[in-house]
């Protein structure tokens, strides 16, 4: 029971109160990049998700199994980025042979996953919330459903933004910058929520 | 200490080596195989993705040559050199396409007439939008704010002295990014040894065009006749050039009485031809004069032997 509590203040917390582009303002640029439409916005977060995932499974192991017992926890953020980017790489074949659409709705954002800084938030935020293995994955997978959520939303208005009159000055990046502002405004509103 | 830095050291390269490994096998295993023209392709193409050639990108226009949708030499930019390499590649001839520059059909310019002043942003589909079609008094010429030289990514076409673009055909690359924002649609394609230009689009009749353009085509037709090879013709009140035609002799743009036809001649240029012309004229004058007398000469002849020969049996009869 305590388990499932804790499981889900983790997932309410990185999905809302702490979500990691709005609040914690990490991974902004796949957020401003691959915003422009939806599908490809839903890509993105499904991407990110299945990466952020496997990357606090791998890089629990890699803590606790080699950095810990050998004293290297200073090595951490040097070994978990070497960690990400063969599994982004490895996730860019994989989709390359099996879902080609993906692969190419995605284009090159897929490997700026690698530098995508939520992915090593995640890690690193795992070892210093000292969460466990299951904690730790929960943490991912829902880190990066934040992310989707986010960046779905953020598409949906930049989508209809498209067609607002605007002034020329304001079109494209700079609206949505400024979009993005408000939105993580409105998100502020889910830190009264604290489940304990 | 050292021990912890050869730990560290260790840790790390067995990792990378590991990852790297898995990533090895990975790549065997997920392999897919593209088709090895596309990055030959891709070399051949400049790589602007200025959209000139009508696909998304450079990439998409390789794509497209290789499935045979785009023909080899789709891209503009590129030209003839690029195509001869995309061809060599795909193992076709290359039409030997003659490069194409954009041209700007007005010489209006200072010579327009200004229907009132403009003041607002310094933009033609701006200006267009006042006053019904913006400051001047003809519809059709160029307005001259430069958003043709703002959409140019090449740096080739520049506001000329009386107010006029004029594209540089060393830079053109004939993407047309330029036509696509002329809001009078006044840019066209033609190729780039081609010397003679109708320099007006006004559509209007004679009389109406003179009165907003002192530079206007009048549809006069002078032109049409004098041209040689059929490559000049009078259609909706202006004179086009059909440029598979054309010979670049510019005879043209001497008869042109309002100076609507480029190279615009110089007075001595006109002189010339009309000295030319006149001498022609007297040659041609004098030879149907010459063949006139000589006929009427040749007929007086015969009319003597007629004369001649109606004596002769007269006389013998005597």
């Amino acid at each position: 029971m305590e388990m499932l509590t804790s499981i889900f203040a983790i997932s309410l917390g990185a999905i809302l109160t702490n979500n990691f582009v709005l609040s914690q303002f990490l991974g902004i640029c796949p957020f401003m990049g691959v915003s422009k439409k939806i599908d490809t916005a839903l890509g993105m977060g499904a991407a990110v998700t299945f990466v952020m995932g496997i990357a606090s499974l791998v890089t629990f192991f890699i803590q606790h199994l080699i950095l810990e017992p050998m004293g290297l926890e200073y090595m951490q953020t040097v070994a978990f980025i070497l960690v990400i980017a063969s599994l982004v790489q490895f996730i860019e074949m994989f989709l390359q042979k099996s879902v080609p659409s993906l692969y190419t709705a995605l284009g090159v954002f897929l490997p700026l996953i690698t530098t995508n800084c939520a992915v090593l938030g995640v890690s690193i935020n795992n070892v210093s919330y000292g969460y466990s293995l299951i904690e730790s994955v929960v943490y991912g997978v829902t880190g990066g459903l934040g992310f989707m959520l986010a960046i779905v939303l953020f598409a949906s208005i930049r989508e209809r933004l498209e067609f607002a009159d605007c002034p020329k000055s304001f079109e494209g990046i700079p609206l949505a910058m400024v979009t993005a502002g408000l939105m993580a405004l409105a998100f502020m509103g889910f830190s009264g929520l604290q489940v304990w | 200490m050292v021990t912890n830095v050869i730990a560290a050291l260790l840790v790390l390269a067995i990792l990378g080596l590991v990852f790297g490994l898995i990533l090895a096998v990975a790549s065997k295993v997920f392999e897919v195989k593209t088709d090895p023209r596309f990055p030959e392709i891709m070399d051949c193409l400049p790589g602007a993705n200025c959209g000139g050639c009508g696909y998304a990108g450079c990439s998409a226009a390789a794509n497209a040559i290789i499935e045979g949708k785009a023909a080899v030499n789709c891209c503009p930019v590129g030209g003839a050199e690029a195509a001869e390499k995309i061809a060599a590649i795909m193992g076709v001839e290359a039409a030997s396409g003659e490069r194409e520059i954009a041209h700007v059909i007005c010489n209006g310019g200072t010579a327009a007439k200004k229907k009132f002043e403009y003041i607002g942003v310094q933009d033609c589909l701006g200006a267009m939008k006042v006053g019904g079609n913006g400051p001047l008094e003809c519809a059709y010429g160029c307005l001259g704010f430069g958003s043709c030289v703002k959409a140019c990514a090449f740096d080739a076409i520049k506001i000329g002295e009386n107010g006029v673009p004029v594209v540089d055909p060393d830079k053109c690359t004939d993407c047309m990014q330029c036509a696509a924002a002329c809001p009078r649609n006044i840019i066209v394609s033609v190729p780039v040894s081609k010397k003679v230009f109708v320099e007006c689009a006004n559509k209007q009749k004679g009389a109406a065009a003179t009165k907003v353009c002192a530079n206007a085509c009048i549809g006069c037709g002078l032109c049409v006749k004098e041209c040689k090879f059929d490559a000049i013709h009078v259609v909706d009140n202006v004179a086009v050039i059909d440029y598979a035609k054309c010979k670049n002799c510019k005879m043209c743009t001497k008869v042109c009485p309002k100076d609507a036809i480029a190279p615009i001649p110089t007075k001595e240029e006109k002189e010339k031809y009309k000295a030319m012309k006149k001498a022609q004229a007297e040659k041609k004058a004098a030879a149907a004069k010459d063949a006139a007398e000589a006929k009427a000469a040749e007929e007086a002849a015969a009319k003597a032997a007629d004369a001649a020969e109606a004596a002769a049996p007269a006389e013998e009869a005597k």
